[in-house]
């Protein structure tokens, strides 16, 4: 057997592992790390250039490193800040509590018919944001039926008396702009929960059962658990863009409900203050990484999407 | 322990059919309590439908489902005092080795939860392993979590759900005594659902044997395999020969005269079903001797295939009508035949088992895969 061996070992020669493309990954990488260079990168050393900037659109700006700009912006605009964390706040729970039912049905009980639900989640995509948002101001329009409906019910008296709206009506309104919101970025709450309760083992949920879990203790101890990187990237994708919006605040909304997005719009586009307008970016930046970092260590998970 | 009738699982006339077929005939059945019951069967029998009612998680058509004298047919499934052991273990991949365990009895509100589950893990051998998650340990280790938090709960009926079929083969043996020995440390009733014969056979006190919906035999381990009441049990259960027997006479001192191929044979008289004349005999390969000595029931043959398998060795004859014949024999140290070899095989009435010859010949056979 021995010499067996040998002669087996001596036959074929120990082929020298071949050191392929130790280059490889790098040129698979180059592209996207170009991209973001040129796209990321350099566009935010110039916008955080332009924040320490002084002077005006007609005779240039120079760079005096007036650092107080932000003080400034603070100071004038941190209702809009709050505000803006506050309705996309909301708008992610609402999400959430909208998306969670739907995202669960879909993943668990739709059987055959789940591909459909899918598309039909994603269907809106295939028109314009804004054109989605502004189909809402008919939707809500004074004179519509929603309304009246709304009216009939007594629910614009309730929107009215928690301050929601300010008249009887629904539109340019707290309502109207959280609404909004809600809906344009529902879809990016409900993929990631689909995708998170999709791969949930339904043997696990017959597990806990089995052990003397009711339904609603298997779901918080089981379903709810393993779903959580799902909310943790849903409510993420929500809040990030919605807290930034200025679309829905615009269309939907009145002088009371103006996002921080809108004010750097309006700053960037119609007052022509570049440094307040860089300024603001950053201040909103800033706020969301340090809100999502808070929240990520609170959620406890490294599984984002 | 079989003793105290209290705690037996009584089901009758359990019936579940779904859209276009019944998985499971009324079914009749009392598992005594603190018994090591199979539920033994091909895929596709209704075993494991049958377990999972008496989990709750499937809805019985028809049907009763008793513990002792509690019936628990229509008792949500996390109010049942039964547990499973799943197939695929189902183990919280979220919680500790110990929080799977101690999942049940916290449901329960049990105050000792971590020392007993500490317990259960000592029982299966995997006090050390507690605090890591499931997903850090092998099948085997996993299989046994899935024992512990199900064992922890003492629950009135165990359940298990094929649960060494993810195993490999030594563990399987390794597991199956292990199994055994909790259940004995522990005295519930267990039931083992399995398309393995040798586990069923290993393990249980009492088999059924399932097919198409319906039980087949029932009995201990022995008379299945010794006296198999149908041609599916006598193939599933083993191999069996089996040759077209006419009975031509009554019993002479407690053996039956039968012909086989006009070859006069004999067969116990109490392994003969009642009122049939034309039978299969049956024959296992281990009670064939080649030779005289194995007894007065004698057949000529031509040896066609040797098989060694270390312990014993198989032989294929050939019989002058022929269908060939299975023999074992030990590796007892005498001669063994060639082929092309011509041979007398021989075996004792009481070796042979007759069945009703209206049934298929092969039924059961390869059915396991």
């Amino acid at each position: 057997m021995a010499e067996g061996a040998a002669v087996v070992g001596t036959g074929a020669p120990v082929r020298k592992p071949v050191r392929r493309g130790r280059w490889v990954p790098y040129a698979l990488l180059a592209p996207g790390l170009l991209w973001l260079v040129v796209f990321f990168v350099v566009p935010m050393i110039t916008l955080g250039s332009q924040s320490l900037q002084e002077g005006n659109i007609d005779e240039g700006y120079v760079f005096t490193g007036n650092v107080s700009i932000y003080a400034d912006a603070v100071q004038r605009y941190w209702p809009h800040l709050l505000r803006s964390v506050g309705y996309a706040g909301t708008a992610t729970v609402l999400a959430l509590l909208l998306g969670y039912p739907l995202a669960y049905f879909m993943a668990q009980k739709a059987g055959r018919w789940k591909n459909i639900l899918l598309i039909l989640v994603i269907a809106p995509f295939f028109t314009s944001f804004l054109i989605r948002t502004l189909a809402w101001r008919n939707i809500l329009s004074d004179d519509g039926p929603v309304v009246a409906f709304a009216q009939s019910i007594g629910f614009t008296s309730l929107l009215q008396a928690i301050g929601l709206t300010s008249n009887d009506t629904l539109l340019a309104s707290k309502f109207a702009v959280i609404c909004g919101l809600t809906y344009n970025f529902l879809p990016f709450m409900i993929l990631p929960l689909y995708a998170s309760l999709e791969r949930l083992d339904p043997r696990l949920v017959e597990a806990a059962g089995d052990l003397y879990a009711s339904p609603r203790e298997a779901f918080r101890r089981v379903t709810w658990p393993l779903s959580l990187p799902g909310v943790v990237a849903g409510t993420l994708l929500t809040f990030i863009p919605a807290a930034g919006d200025f679309i829905n605040s615009r269309l939907l909304g009145n002088t009371e409900t103006v996002m921080i997005g809108q004010v750097i719009d309006s700053q960037f586009l119609r007052v022509l203050d570049y440094p307040l307008a860089a300024a603001l970016s950053f201040i909103l930046l800033t706020m969301i990484v340090v809100l999502v970092t808070f929240y990520v260590r609170k959620a406890g998970t490294e599984e984002l999407v | 322990m079989a003793t105290q009738t209290t705690g037996d699982l009584k089901l009758s006339g359990l019936t579940k059919e779904f859209d276009t077929f019944t998985a499971v005939h009324p079914m009749d059945l009392v598992i005594p309590q603190g018994s090591f019951f199979a539920l033994l069967g091909p895929s596709g029998c209704g075993k494991t439908t049958t377990l999972r009612m008496v989990a709750g998680l499937e809805q019985p058509t028809a049907g009763r489902i008793h513990i002792g004298d509690t019936e628990i047919t229509d008792t949500k499934a996390h109010q049942r005092n039964v547990n499973t052991v799943f197939q695929s273990y189902a183990l919280f991949p979220h919680m500790s080795v110990l929080e799977n365990v101690e999942f049940g009895l916290r449901r329960r509100g049990d105050k000792n939860a971590v020392a007993k589950a500490k317990e259960a893990l000592e029982l299966v051998q995997l006090g050390e392993v507690a605090r890591k998650k499931p997903a850090q340990l092998s099948g085997g280790m996993q299989q046994r979590v899935a024992l512990a938090r199900a064992v922890v709960n003492r629950p009135d009926v165990l359940l298990l759900d094929e649960p060494l079929g993810a195993l490999d083969l030594k563990l399987r043996r390794q597991m199956q005594i292990e199994l055994k020995r909790i259940q004995q440390e522990v005295g519930l009733t267990f039931i083992h659902v399995t398309h393995d014969q040798e586990e069923a056979m290993t393990m249980a006190d009492t088999i059924a044997v399932m097919n198409a919906g319906r039980i087949e035999q029932l009995g201990d381990p022995a008379t299945l395999y010794e006296r198999p009441a149908s041609t599916f049990v006598a193939n599933f259960l083993g191999q069996s020969n089996l040759l077209k027997a006419t009975v031509t006479g009554p019993a002479q001192n407690g053996e039956v005269p039968v012909t086989a191929y006009d070859t006069a044979l004999t067969v116990a008289a109490d392994h003969v079903p009642d009122g049939v004349k034309e039978v299969w005999l049956g024959v296992r390969p281990e009670k064939l001797r080649m030779g005289e000595h194995g007894g007065p029931n004698r057949l000529h043959g031509t040896v066609t295939d040797v098989s060694f398998t270390g312990v014993a060795t198989q032989y294929l004859v050939r019989m002058p009508w022929g269908r060939e014949l299975t023999v074992v024999q030990q590796n007892d140290g005498s001669n063994r035949a060639r082929p092309g070899e011509d041979v007398t095989v021989s075996w004792a009435a009481e070796h042979g088992f007759a069945l009703d010859a209206s049934q298929a010949a092969d039924a059961g056979v390869e059915e396991e895969g």
